[in-house]
């Protein structure tokens, strides 16, 4: 089944238009890798999926609804999809506890104790179950970033969207926050994820999709585009950071 | 000493109104100050316009101008009819929202708008982005100049006896020109108004570290 349908998806910033003509598809339980150099318009490309940028013009299908119809309730469709951010973004405000069963409880509209009881569920799954009580200032980046994806899937969502996600940490971090995109990836969750962990998108991602100058440039199963890849821009790129 | 002693009654009753005026007008006040203030930041170019010349034009009149206006001038309007304290009131509000809104727009603009991404990206709209996101982390920001803010319309209210108002300064002024001891009476005045606002200092610290920045 598609669970992302792209067509024709065009984004410009006043005059300086960032995403050309960008059309893809990502069907279920894909993991699809998104790589290339900064102001490729990669990051503008993922936040188009769920509509955190304006879509100046073509079309995006999330399960077959076109969110760029105005008349679609965009908060409804971002239930279904998860987003993870490179500065992670937690509630500072708010306990690990409350970051993760805030949206649960005010959209879901369920029992405080069942929404606790998963949101410690989903932490003990992130390595972080003793870190409920802990407020987001207390946490290293990568436990940031670990809460980050759990407070994402404690709305059940049927895509997960990783904009950079472990560009922030300090290297140790970034393992741990891989383990859990792991695993999360072998569990069938549908995945995009803008990264610069070429490790990652070789054994994880199904797909690689190598963006340029606001057009996809590329796209292959990994093996095939890291070592075998056919565009020039790719070669040159993957040649700078191999 | 006699004289102040003898003042004292009246002193706690115009300290009584002062206050009474002082507080219900800046209820009013953060209310007006938290509508324009979200006016001022709606996606709407005409909401925009109104919050911005509403502060505006309050920034850019003097208090006591405002005061006459809503008291002399609004008053000569058939369907309008404001007594003193009401006038009064609602001058404090007014004015005071106008500074509110203010702080309240600089607090909100001062959280990182990766907050707002967060919760949208949720599904939460945009009124619970504000509830639960935005205003608790922006309020703790704004703490210290709501203080300031608060303490200005406090002194404000004293420029009420203009309109014979019998606030704390109306009644340090009907005190002295009766006793002739203008020295003993103002002094008198100042440190019940030093007091009072000391006390809402030491209040407003107490608050801003019970809601602590995390």
């Amino acid at each position: 089944m598609t669970m992302i349908r792209v067509e024709n998806l065009k984004k410009s910033f006043g005059d300086l238009e960032v995403l050309k003509d960008i059309n893809a598809v990502i069907e279920e339980q894909e993991v699809v890798c998104v790589i290339g150099p900064s102001g490729s318009g990669k990051s503008t490309f993922l936040r188009c999926l769920n509509r955190l940028e304006s879509i100046t013009g073509g079309h995006v299908y999330i399960e077959g609804q076109d969110i760029t119809d105005p008349k679609l309730n965009i908060n409804k469709i971002r239930q279904e999809v998860g987003m993870v951010f490179q500065q992670f973004n937690l509630f500072p405000h708010m306990t690990v506890l409350q970051n993760v069963t805030l949206a649960p409880l005010k959209l879901k509209k369920g029992d405080k104790a069942a929404a606790d009881e998963k949101a410690r569920q989903l932490l003990d799954k992130v390595g972080l179950g003793e870190k409920a009580g802990a407020y987001p200032g207390e946490l290293s980046g990568g436990q940031k970033q670990r809460v980050a994806i759990a407070r994402a899937l404690a709305m059940d969502p049927k895509i997960m969207l990783f904009d950079e996600p472990t560009s922030a940490l300090d290297p140790e971090m970034v393992g741990d926050v891989l383990e859990v995109m792991k695993q999360l990836a072998k569990e069938g969750m549908t995945m995009v994820v803008v990264t610069h962990e070429m490790g990652f998108a070789r054994e994880m991602g199904d797909r690689v999709i190598f963006m340029d100058g606001g057009y996809i440039v590329e796209e292959n199963v990994p093996k095939e585009l890291f070592d075998h890849p056919k565009e020039e821009r790719t070669q040159a790129f993957l040649s700078k950071i191999l | 000493m006699e004289n102040i002693i003898n003042a004292l009654p009246y002193f706690w009753e115009g300290l009584q109104l002062t206050l009474y005026i002082f507080v219900v007008a800046i209820i009013f006040g953060f209310a007006i100050g938290l509508i324009v203030a979200l006016l001022r930041l709606a996606p709407s170019k005409i909401l925009n316009w109104i919050a911005k010349v509403y502060v505006d034009a309050i920034r850019g009149t003097p208090f006591i101008v405002q005061l006459f206006f809503i008291y002399f001038g609004l008053n000569m309007l058939e369907f309008i009819s404001l007594d003193r304290i009401a006038a009064g009131i609602l001058t404090v509000a007014i004015n005071a929202g106008a500074y509110y809104a203010e702080i309240i727009r600089a607090g909100i603009q001062s959280i990182d708008k990766g907050q707002t991404e967060a919760a949208r990206s949720l599904g939460l709209n945009a009124t619970q982005n504000m509830r639960y996101i935005i205003l608790p982390q922006a309020f703790r920001r704004m703490l210290p100049a709501f203080t300031n803010q608060a303490i200005i319309s406090l002194k404000d209210t004293s420029l009420l006896s203009v309109i014979g108002i019998a606030e704390l300064t109306q009644q340090g002024q009907i005190a002295s020109s009766t006793t002739f001891d203008y020295f003993s009476i103002w002094f008198a005045v100042g440190v019940i108004y030093f007091i009072v606002i000391y006390l809402l200092s030491l209040l407003a610290d107490f608050t801003e570290r019970k809601f602590v920045l995390r």
